[in-house]
Formats: C-alpha cells, sequence, structure tokens
C-alpha cells in the first residue's frame, strides 16, 4: 500500500465522518433529554435535498446550509410537537418521520431541478476544501485534517464544545438530568417541556445539517437514496458512544473509515462485487451493536438515559 | 387561555373511527399545503390519483396488486409490534422470500414435480423470511440487541444481495444485459384471479382470519399481548419472552417472506429491481393504521395500495412526482399518531380570568 | 431566640378536582413559623394533593393562598421556592446518576453557564455542620442510602433558604434511629424559626414530631388541635370517622410440616452489589413469616429470588421439598408458589388490560380455560365471574381496564388470582402499602384466612404493625443478612428497631443480659 492510497483513505474517512457525526451529536442531543428520534434518516434527507436545491438556484452554499438549518427547525418542531406536546408513541412518530421525509426529499428531487425537473447529476455550488496553511504540511494527518470543508472545521470546534457543554455546564446538568429523571426537574421548577423541546429541534437542527454535509460537501449533488441508512447508523452510534459525544468521534470515524474503504477498494477496481462492499457498514453496525450490548451487560452499566422514550406527565393522578 | 389534557376514565367509543378519518383529512389538507408549495394544483392531483386508482376497473385490480403485499407485510409487522417488538425489516424479509423462491424455481424447477412447483416455492419464500427474521430475534432474546437497528440493517443487506444476485450469478444470460434473472417456467406463476390480481389475495386474507384467530383464540395470543402491554408483568406470570420473540418474529418474517414470493411469482415471474420498492416500510403505516387488527389491516393496505397506484398515475398523467403518495402516507401517520392522544385524554381549555372568577365566588 | 410564632402561610377555600375524584374541597390551612405542623389523615384524604399545590406542582381549581398575609398565584414550582417554600417528596426528586453536589446546583435558580461547583460543595460542608446533616457532596446518590438520600432533599430545601419545608411521610423510609435524627434536624430548624409541615398517616409520627395537627378526612378538614391536647385515639377516631379496633382476630398458629426452605442464599441486586448474603429461612404450612426492614435491604430481592425473577449465586431453595432454585418462574409457579409483587402496578397487573385479561395471569394456561392451545371464553367467565364476586372486587364490569380500578380493588385482583392459583405457598409483598383503612383490613383478614387454610405465607412489610399483627415468626433483614428471628408475642418492638438498625438479635440479647447484671 503506498502513501497515496492512505492519505485518501483518510481524507475520505474524515468527509464521510463528518456528516454522521453531526447525525450522532444530534441524535445525542435529542436523546439526552429524553426523547427519541428515531427520523434522523428522514430528516437528513430532507436537509439534503432542501439544502442542494436552495444552494443550486442561488448560487450559494451558505443559503444551502441555511436551508438545512431551517428544514431542522420545522421538521424537529413536528417532532417535537406530536412526542412531547401530543405524546404520541415515539418510535413510530420516528418511523413516520423518516417515511415523510425520505417521500418528501425524493420529490424536491425529481422536483426542483431546473424547469421542475429533476435534481439527479446537477452541479452546484459546494463548501470546497480549503487548506489551513501549515496545518496541512504536516506529514499524513495534515492533508487529511486540514485541508478539508468549512464544515469539518465547524465540527472540529463543535466537538469540544459539545462535550463541555454536556458535562461542566449548568445547561448541560439541566440536560443530563432531564432525560433521567423529568419528574425531579419539573418539581425543582424548571420546565421540563421546553427543555426537551428545545433539544428536539437543536437535535434536528444537526441532523438536517449533516444531510447538508452530504450534498455541499462530501458527495456535492443530489442522488435518490442520498443517505443510504447513515441516520440508521448515527441511532448505532449514540448506543455505541453511550450518549458520549468523544466516544461518537470514534465511532464516526470507524464508519467514515468503512466508507473510505469502500471507496478505494471500488476505485482500484477490487475482484469482490460492489454489492457486497456495500454492505460492509450495515454488516459492521450489526456487529457493533452485538458487541456493545454485550459488554454492556456484563458491566452493568448503562448509559441510556432512564427516562428516553417515556412522555413527561405531570397531573397523572387517579 | 390554557390547553390542558386530563385524563379520560371511561373508554372513548367514537374515537375509534373518528381519529383515522379525521387524520385522513387533515393529511390531504397539510400534503395540499405542500403541493402548492411546489406549484401543483392539489384537487387536480387528488382527483387524477382517486381517479387512477379506483376509477375503474382496470385501477382497481392495480390496487389490488399493490395491496397484496402491504397487506402480508403489515400483518407481518402488526404481530411483531403487538408485543412491541420493532420489527421495521419487513423490506428485507420480503426481499429473502423473494430470493427463495427466485431460486426454487430457477434452480430447481426440473427437480421438483410442475404441481409441486408453486407450494415449494411458498415454502421456501416463507422461510427465508422467517429464518431472516430470526437473526434479529435471537440477538433481542439473548442478549438484548435493540431490534430496530438490527431488523432496518438487514433490510439493506438483503436488498444488496438481491441486487448482487440478478445482476451477477443469476442474470439472465439471454437478457441482453436487463437486469434481472431469467422468467421463470411457467409452473411457477402463480395464478391470476383478473387482471394481476394473483392467488397472493388469497394468502394475504387467510393470513388475516390465521392471525386474528391466533390473537384472539389461542394461548399464545393471550401470551403475545400481556408481553406487549408490560413485560414485567409477563414474566412475572410465567411466560417465556425469549421463546415467544423468536416464535413471533417466526411468523412475522414468514409473512413477509410469502409478500417476495408472492410478488416473483405472482407479478414480476423473475428477480429484478422492482421486488424491494418500500412494501416493508409502508406496511409499518398499514399496521398502525389498522390499530393492529389484522381484518382492518387488509382494508387500510388496500387504500394505502390506492394511494401508491394514484401516485404512479400522477407521474404519468401530471409529470408529477410520484412520491407525493409517500408524503401522503408519512402525514397521514403523523396525524394518526397526533390524534392517539384523545383516546386517553381529554381536552380542557381553561380561561384564566374564570378561575379567578370561581374564586371570588368562594369568599 | 425569638421564638414568638407568626403566621406564615394561610390557604383558604383550596378546591382541587381530579377526574371523578374531589381531592381537596373548600379547605382552609394555617402555618406558622417556629412549628411543627402534622397534615394527618388516610390515604387519599387529599394530604399530598393539598401539599402540591402549596408548592407550586398543582394548580388549584378554586381558592387562595397567602405567604405573611400576601396574596401569591403559584404557576410552577418555581414561584413557590423564589417564595421559600420548599417540599420533600415521598419519592425524593434525586437524579440518581448524578451527585449530591449536581443535584443541589440543579436546584438553584440560576441561569448562565458556570455551575459553581466549589463554592456550592463549600455551602453544602457548612450547611452539614449547621443542621448535622452528614451527607458526602461527591458520591453518586444511587451509592448513598435512603436515609442519606433524604438529607440531601433537606440539604436542598435549606440551601436555598427555604422557610416553609413540606415533608411527605418522611419516615415511612427510615430506621428508628435515622427518625429521631430528623427529628432532631427538624427541631433545629423550627429554632430557626423556620415552619415544618409532615405529611402523615401515622399517629405515632404526629404524637413524636408535631407541634399542632391538622387532620384531613375526604379531602375537608376535620379537625386543629394541638398536639398535647389531644390522643392518639382521638386523632384516630378523627382520621377514619368512626372507632377502629384495629385488632384482628388471629387463631393460635398450628404450624404443619416445613413448605418452603431456603438454604444459605446469596444474590445480587440490579447494581452489582450484594443484595441477600447467606440468607436461611423455613416456613412452614399454616405459618406467616414476616419479614421486618427498612425497605431496600434485600427484602424485595428475597421474593426475587425465591419466585425465578431473579437468579441466585449461591444457596438452594426447595418448595415442598423440590428442589427450584434458579427455576424459570414458570416452574417456579407449577412448584405452587404464588406471589403477590411489591410493585402492584409495574409487575403485578398489565393495567391497560381488562379486569378478565388480568385475573387469568396464572390460570390462562390449565383447564377448563384452555384447552389444547384453545382459550375458552365461556370457562374465562365462569372463572372471572366467580373471583370477582367472592374476593368482592368491585368493578363496572370484568371488561373494563385495569388501570380505572381503585388500589384497593386492584390488590384484591391480584389476591384472587394468587389465591386461586397458590398451591399451599403465598409470597407477599408489601400487600397493604398505599391502601385505606378499609382495604387494608380486607387484605390481611384474606391473607389470615388463608393461613388458617393451612397457607404457607412470607410476608415482606414495612409496616411494623402490619408485621407484629400478622406474623407468628419474625425475620429482621439489614443490608442482605439476616439478623434476627423472633416471635411477636414475646419480644418488644425496641428489639426488633434495633434489629432494623443493623444489631444482630445476639449481641442485642448479650447486651441485655449485661444491663442486667450491671
Amino acid at each position: 500500500m503506498n502513501e497515496a492510497f492512505v492519505l485518501s483513505i483518510l481524507v475520505i474517512t474524515i468527509r464521510a465522518g463528518t456528516s454522521l457525526l453531526y447525525a450522532t451529536f444530534g441524535a445525542i442531543l435529542t436523546e439526552r433529554s429524553g426523547i427519541q428520534n428515531l427520523g434522523v434518516e428522514g430528516i437528513m434527507m430532507v436537509g439534503a435535498a432542501a439544502s442542494f436545491a436552495a444552494a443550486y438556484h442561488s448560487n450559494s452554499a451558505w443559503l444551502g446550509l441555511l436551508t438545512a438549518v431551517l428544514v431542522g427547525v420545522i421538521l424537529g418542531c413536528i417532532h417535537a410537537f406530536l412526542t412531547i406536546t401530543l405524546r404520541a408513541e415515539q418510535v413510530v412518530c420516528g418511523l413516520a418521520m423518516t417515511i415523510f421525509g425520505t417521500g418528501l426529499a425524493s420529490f424536491m428531487g425529481q422536483r426542483l431541478g431546473p424547469g421542475n425537473s429533476t435534481m439527479v447529476g446537477l452541479q452546484g455550488p459546494a463548501f470546497e476544501r480549503i487548506g489551513i496553511p501549515f496545518l496541512r504540511d504536516i506529514p499524513y494527518v495534515g492533508e487529511a485534517l486540514f485541508n478539508q470543508d468549512i464544515l469539518v472545521y465547524l465540527l472540529y470546534l463543535l466537538i469540544p464544545v459539545i462535550w463541555i457543554f454536556i458535562y461542566k455546564t449548568r445547561q448541560g446538568l439541566e440536560l443530563r438530568a432531564v432525560g433521567e429523571n423529568p419528574q425531579a426537574i419539573d418539581a425543582l421548577g424548571m420546565n421540563v417541556t421546553k427543555t426537551r423541546f428545545t433539544y428536539t429541534v437543536l437535535g434536528a437542527i444537526f441532523m438536517a445539517v449533516a444531510g447538508a454535509h452530504l450534498s455541499l460537501g462530501y458527495l456535492q449533488g443530489w442522488a435518490d437514496n442520498i443517505t443510504g441508512g447513515r441516520g440508521w447508523i448515527a441511532i448505532a452510534l449514540v448506543i455505541f458512544s453511550t450518549w458520549n459525544p468523544l466516544r461518537a468521534v470514534l465511532g464516526a470515524l470507524l464508519f467514515g473509515g468503512i466508507n473510505a474503504l469502500q471507496f478505494r477498494l471500488q476505485a482500484a477496481g477490487t475482484t469482490l462485487p460492489s454489492s457486497f462492499l456495500n454492505m460492509l457498514p450495515y454488516i459492521v453496525t450489526i456487529l457493533v451493536l452485538v458487541l456493545i450490548t454485550w459488554a454492556e451487560r456484563r458491566a452493568r452499566r448503562l448509559g441510556t438515559p432512564t427516562a428516553l422514550g417515556i412522555p413527561f406527565v405531570r397531573e397523572e393522578k387517579k | 387561555m390554557r390547553i390542558q389534557f386530563e385524563k379520560r376514565i371511561d373508554q372513548s367509543k367514537i374515537s375509534g373511527f373518528l381519529i383515522p378519518a379525521a387524520s385522513f383529512l387533515l393529511a390531504l389538507l397539510f400534503s395540499a399545503l405542500i403541493l402548492i408549495l411546489f406549484g401543483i394544483d392539489p384537487l387536480q392531483a387528488y382527483s387524477v390519483m382517486v381517479k387512477g386508482s379506483l376509477g375503474s376497473t382496470y385501477a382497481l385490480t392495480e390496487t389490488l396488486v399493490k395491496s397484496i403485499p402491504l397487506m402480508l407485510t403489515g400483518l407481518g409487522v402488526s404481530i411483531a409490534f403487538q408485543m412491541h417488538f420493532w420489527n421495521i425489516g419487513a423490506e428485507g424479509q420480503l426481499a429473502m422470500g423473494g430470493i427463495a423462491a427466485a431460486y426454487v424455481a430457477l434452480f430447481l424447477n426440473n427437480m421438483i414435480p410442475p404441481a409441486l412447483l408453486l407450494p415449494a416455492m411458498f415454502l421456501a419464500g416463507g422461510l427465508a423470511g422467517a429464518i431472516w427474521a430470526l437473526i434479529p430475534a435471537g440477538l433481542k432474546a439473548t442478549i438484548g440487541v435493540n431490534e430496530i437497528l438490527t431488523t432496518l440493517m438487514m433490510n439493506y443487506i438483503a436488498i444488496l444481495l438481491v441486487e448482487y444476485l440478478y445482476l451477477g450469478p443469476w442474470r439472465d444470460p439471454k437478457g441482453f444485459g436487463f437486469p434481472g434473472t431469467a422468467q421463470f417456467v411457467a409452473a411457477a406463476w402463480l395464478p391470476r384471479l383478473t387482471g394481476r390480481v394473483h392467488y397472493g389475495i388469497i394468502f394475504a386474507i387467510g393470513g388475516a382470519i390465521l392471525l386474528w384467530f391466533l390473537l384472539k383464540h389461542t394461548k399464545f395470543g393471550y401470551e403475545i399481548r400481556l408481553i406487549g402491554e408490560n413485560p414485567k408483568a409477563a414474566r412475572y406470570s410465567g411466560i417465556n419472552i425469549a421463546k415467544n420473540i423468536i416464535l413471533v418474529m417466526l411468523i412475522s418474517g414468514g409473512l413477509s417472506g410469502i409478500a417476495g414470493m408472492a410478488e416473483v411469482s405472482g407479478i414480476s415471474h423473475r428477480l429484478y429491481t422492482g421486488l424491494t420498492v418500500g412494501y416493508g416500510y409502508t406496511a409499518i403505516i398499514v399496521a398502525w393504521l389498522a390499530n393492529l387488527n389484522p381484518l382492518g389491516i387488509l382494508v387500510v393496505a388496500f387504500s394505502m395500495g390506492a394511494l401508491l397506484v394514484g401516485g404512479d398515475q400522477l407521474q404519468i398523467a401530471m409529470q408529477t412526482p410520484a412520491a407525493v403518495a409517500d408524503i401522503l402516507q408519512g402525514a397521514i401517520l403523523f396525524f394518526m399518531l397526533g390524534g392517539s392522544i384523545f383516546n386517553t385524554y381529554k381536552i380542557k381549555i381553561t380561561h384564566k380570568k374564570s378561575i379567578q372568577h370561581g374564586e371570588k365566588t368562594h369568599e | 431566640m425569638n421564638k414568638s410564632k407568626t403566621l406564615a402561610v394561610q390557604m383558604r377555600g383550596i378546591t382541587k378536582h381530579f377526574p371523578g375524584i374531589l381531592a381537596n374541597d373548600n379547605i382552609d390551612l394555617d402555618v406558622y413559623s417556629h412549628e411543627i405542623l402534622a397534615l394527618l389523615g388516610e390515604n387519599g384524604a387529599g394530604k399530598t394533593t393539598l401539599m402540591n399545590i402549596l408548592a407550586g406542582l398543582y394548580k388549584p381549581d378554586a381558592g387562595q393562598i397567602f405567604l405573611k398575609g400576601q396574596e401569591v398565584e403559584f404557576h410552577s414550582p418555581k414561584d413557590a421556592i423564589t417564595h421559600g417554600i420548599g417540599m420533600v417528596h415521598q419519592h425524593f426528586m434525586l437524579v440518581e446518576s448524578l451527585s449530591v453536589t449536581d443535584n443541589i446546583i440543579l436546584s438553584l435558580q440560576s441561569s448562565g453557564l458556570n455551575m459553581h461547583t466549589s463554592q456550592v460543595k463549600k455551602r453544602i460542608q457548612e450547611l452539614s455542620k449547621q443542621y448535622h446533616l452528614l451527607v458526602d457532596p461527591d458520591a453518586a446518590i444511587w451509592q448513598l442510602s435512603v436515609g442519606e438520600q433524604q438529607r440531601v432533599e433537606i440539604m436542598r430545601l435549606l440551601y436555598r433558604g427555604a422557610d416553609i419545608l413540606i415533608l411527605d411521610e418522611p419516615t415511612a423510609v427510615l430506621t428508628p434511629d435515622e427518625a429521631t435524627d430528623l427529628s432532631k434536624i427538624l427541631r433545629k430548624m423550627t429554632e430557626e424559626g423556620k415552619a415544618v409541615i409532615l405529611i402523615t398517616h401515622k399517629l405515632n409520627e404526629v404524637t413524636a414530631f408535631s407541634d399542632r395537627v391538622t387532620v384531613l378526612r375526604a379531602g375537608h378538614v376535620v379537625s386543629n388541635v394541638l398536639t398535647k391536647e389531644t390522643t392518639k385515639k382521638e386523632l384516630a377516631r378523627l382520621m377514619v370517622g368512626r372507632d377502629i379496633l384495629f385488632r384482628l382476630e388471629k387463631k393460635k398458629c398450628k404450624a404443619g410440616k416445613a413448605i418452603l426452605e431456603v438454604e444459605h442464599i446469596h444474590a445480587i441486586n440490579d447494581k452489582g452489589l450484594p443484595a441477600l448474603v447467606d440468607v436461611s429461612l423455613q416456613i412452614c404450612a399454616g405459618e406467616i413469616l414476616g419479614v421486618a426492614g427498612v425497605a431496600g435491604n434485600g427484602q424485595r430481592e428475597l421474593a426475587e429470588v425465591i419466585t425465578g425473577l431473579r437468579s441466585l449465586t449461591k444457596g438452594k431453595v426447595l418448595v415442598n421439598g423440590q428442589n427450584i432454585t434458579n427455576s424459570t418462574p414458570f416452574k417456579v409457579i407449577n412448584a405452587g408458589i404464588s406471589h403477590v409483587p411489591g410493585d402492584r402496578i409495574g409487575v403485578g397487573l398489565a393495567s391497560n388490560l381488562t379486569v378478565s385479561d388480568n385475573l387469568v395471569m396464572k390460570a390462562y394456561r390449565k383447564p377448563p380455560i384452555v384447552q389444547g392451545q384453545l382459550i375458552k371464553k365461556r370457562s374465562i367467565l365462569q372463572f372471572v365471574d366467580n373471583l370477582i364476586k367472592v374476593f368482592q372486587i368491585k368493578t363496572p364490569s370484568s371488561e373494563t381496564p385495569t388501570r380505572l380500578l381503585s388500589g384497593g380493588n386492584q390488590q384484591r385482583l391480584i389476591l384472587a388470582r394468587e389465591i386461586t392459583a397458590s398451591q399451599g405457598m403465598l409470597i407477599a409483598v408489601y400487600p397493604s402499602r398505599g391502601l385505606d383503612v378499609g382495604a387494608t383490613e380486607s387484605v390481611r383478614s384474606i391473607l389470615l384466612e388463608q393461613r388458617e387454610h393451612g397457607a404457607a405465607i412470607l410476608l415482606i412489610s414495612e409496616d411494623l404493625e402490619e408485621i407484629t399483627q400478622l406474623s407468628d415468626r419474625i425475620i429482621v433483614m439489614y443490608e442482605g443478612k439476616i439478623m434476627g428471628i423472633v416471635d411477636p408475642d414475646t419480644t418488644n418492638l425496641e428489639t426488633i428497631s434495633l434489629m432494623m438498625a443493623g444489631q444482630a438479635l445476639s449481641t442485642i440479647e448479650k447486651h441485655g443480659e449485661e444491663k442486667t447484671i450491671a
């Protein structure tokens, strides 16, 4: 294996891992507050389609990103309203979001090209890679870490920020507590509904931005089923991470690496059929889930927020 | 003014019909807004969809054709949902059923007497779906691996396996590059009743009746209901939860596998890309809208089938993306979910001022 | 020190409805500083509802609250807290996975990102000293004993400078020693001018702790008296509304052969810590063996190990001579053991299913209800109607969802099911917890009746009165170990209390001897 090969794998690992990590962060924030959002895949999909369409027509990747944020707010509000205000079954609600989102994104994909045509195959503005002087010259990792698009750099900032936020700030403490024991938080005079609403919407913004990074950063374009199950893998990564954003980074790198390997092997003309290569991330997801569940069970240490998936009801009295 | 939810102490009677009907109407309105946003006339679109799916004998039979796999997969996921086992893997189980049936039809047709070919395909399809479902079921029952994710990942794997087979080793050598296997021998074709409506509809109706009987009148049905309502109580009353997860998933996967068999044997007569078009996901909506009632699933599957056919017609007649059907499906489920709060709660609207009046009268 | 009492809280005309219930009906209540007020009433009398209104958790349908003469309106617990009102709930409102300090930080009204951890810790230590509230600020809540957790709750209120403290059934979870400590802490607080409201249904608690009593019955105030001017008997009559002779007719025990034998069992709890350490016991036919102890000392795990819901790591369990060590619940049920679980809603019932579904939870796999694999609807109907009649379960119909039944009727449903399924051995965990006086009486007499029919009964309860009334022998558990076995007729409550606090019977007896010698 030559140097260029390794390098290109590293570069793709980071790029592919970025969108996964945005989605995983979104899911961590949502689930920490006690709300399960299985709609990651759908939200990512709409985020990818809407941001690409907006960027294409306005010729600005930044406007595309802004559109993704808007998508996150709207879809996040829908999920929050249904699950928090109306206390709907969270699992099914997430599935509905995925079905709805996939449909809406596919609809946009077929409709929002020039003259109501398809967006497939269009070239639009994108977040181009920007090399950071000096840092990019570090041997091996420099090119991979410091010649990336702006959303990757933003993520580098977000990793420590989110970790510190969750574990070292008052708001983070509240977030952790509300997913563990909302009744206690309520009795202390804090607003459980508001907190959960906030993080569900914030989480959905992260998920939509994850989609935007696919269509504007990593893959640069729109294709049907562009997310290819990344939303679901992100949900698996949340379990893998035990709701800890630093461990999520590890997981995202692992799956980014698998993506890169697939890509490279295909480009290198391997004899393995591409269908099997494409199965790799899904098989690894199952294996990782099995291992982590088994390990957690043995250690009797469960990171799952205690109140995850349980609607909060105050005046429950008979 | 404040909106409050108050727990019902009586069972609401009308909501069983009212909520689905209202959700359907609201979903139509909501989707109309989306259509308007994209510059499409919703009234015209809806009328094309209705005409295209229900307006003629041909349309009706096509709707039935689409509703057959929805019925079978819907029944499959419903029994798993019944015990709160979230089997999202109907799509993959359907795909495996299709693969197994195709294998029998393509490679065993000269070893099996023609009269037994269809039963063999039926068995193979059901078995393959069941085995595919057994993997997540076993992982859940033994170490508690999240079944939502495993069943879902198994979908992607199965779909890629189908793709590998019809593009690779099973590809029709005389197909001029057509992505698919060779056509099955005629003995492997599921007979048709009218139009393209095949015997799969009998499987579906039979499956629904069987499932209804199983749930209502057997020990097994009672056990799954109890597990679904309160797994701790089920364990306490001596029920072996792991065993039931396995059994339920064998049935669930088996039904979806049969759906796959019926598709390849009744419609396409070969294995090709059109096998996995999302029936397994729509099945979730079907099951939920029917409130997991097996007989209700037949009805809801028919209306979802109409939606799919209508979507296709929309594409043909108005060059409007067929995905409108998916948007509608998702929206119906959203409103249905939102409306389900009325089953357990009453809405009470209080005016702050009126409370204060109340206080004063007390003095 | 200024000990003049001033009016701290006035509640006027408080009314609160819940679906189907009028929990508080036009209630007036006065609370003074420098005073411990006991709010006495049966379960369901409306005490907790009234205090939840004062703590801002519920909004009253009508009525006013005045603090030091000023009318206030609480929209949330936050409003109450800013006015100096704090409540320690019966179920502690602590986040188990977080540390003591984190839990206290959560309760502080501050915005901004900074947690001020070191400052908070310092203040905790100061308060610890001032009120003799010993807590380790760095410990995670789940590592603390229930008594320590209660101290965290009180600490939290003091930290925020609460002037009016509400405690809901504070001694239910404490050992007698811990209860004495608590009473000292509360005294210390009233000396400093705070007002304390104690929600309770225990007469002993009222006389030991309070200065004044307000008695509630069925949502009304029935009496306001000074503690020293009343008697337990009078309070009991006020609380229940009739004279109660809380004495059940108990015939002499005629214990038969050993039904259940538990030999040197060990088990671990959900957190992986030892829950049972070398526990042995034996129960004979026609005998009630009571297990006393403060909740959380291995009683629940004992019941779970015997019924196959939890595996044991060492030891043996025999029923009628048959080894059922680490059997599945199914085998244990077949061996004839019935179980009235402590967690009625969580384990004992599927509350969305119908009364009939819940009644057949054990019988559904036996004829005549099942034939082959088929369930016979008609047999169920007969079976269920009969049980509803015999056990006097009040329900609109057998097809009513169980969650709509009252607690007492839910418990009668469980008892009906378990007694029918039982073949000589019954395990009852907290059988009368949360039930009103009438329901408690009926549950207890059902148990005694079973004993007379020759059943062996393991009774686990945190209510000493219940244990001593019903049991033929009592074992006391502490931290998973058996502190000793005593006869309720010849042992005084003090000895049992000492054992509940962790003293082995043998050391207590020795101590006693030394005393008499001295």
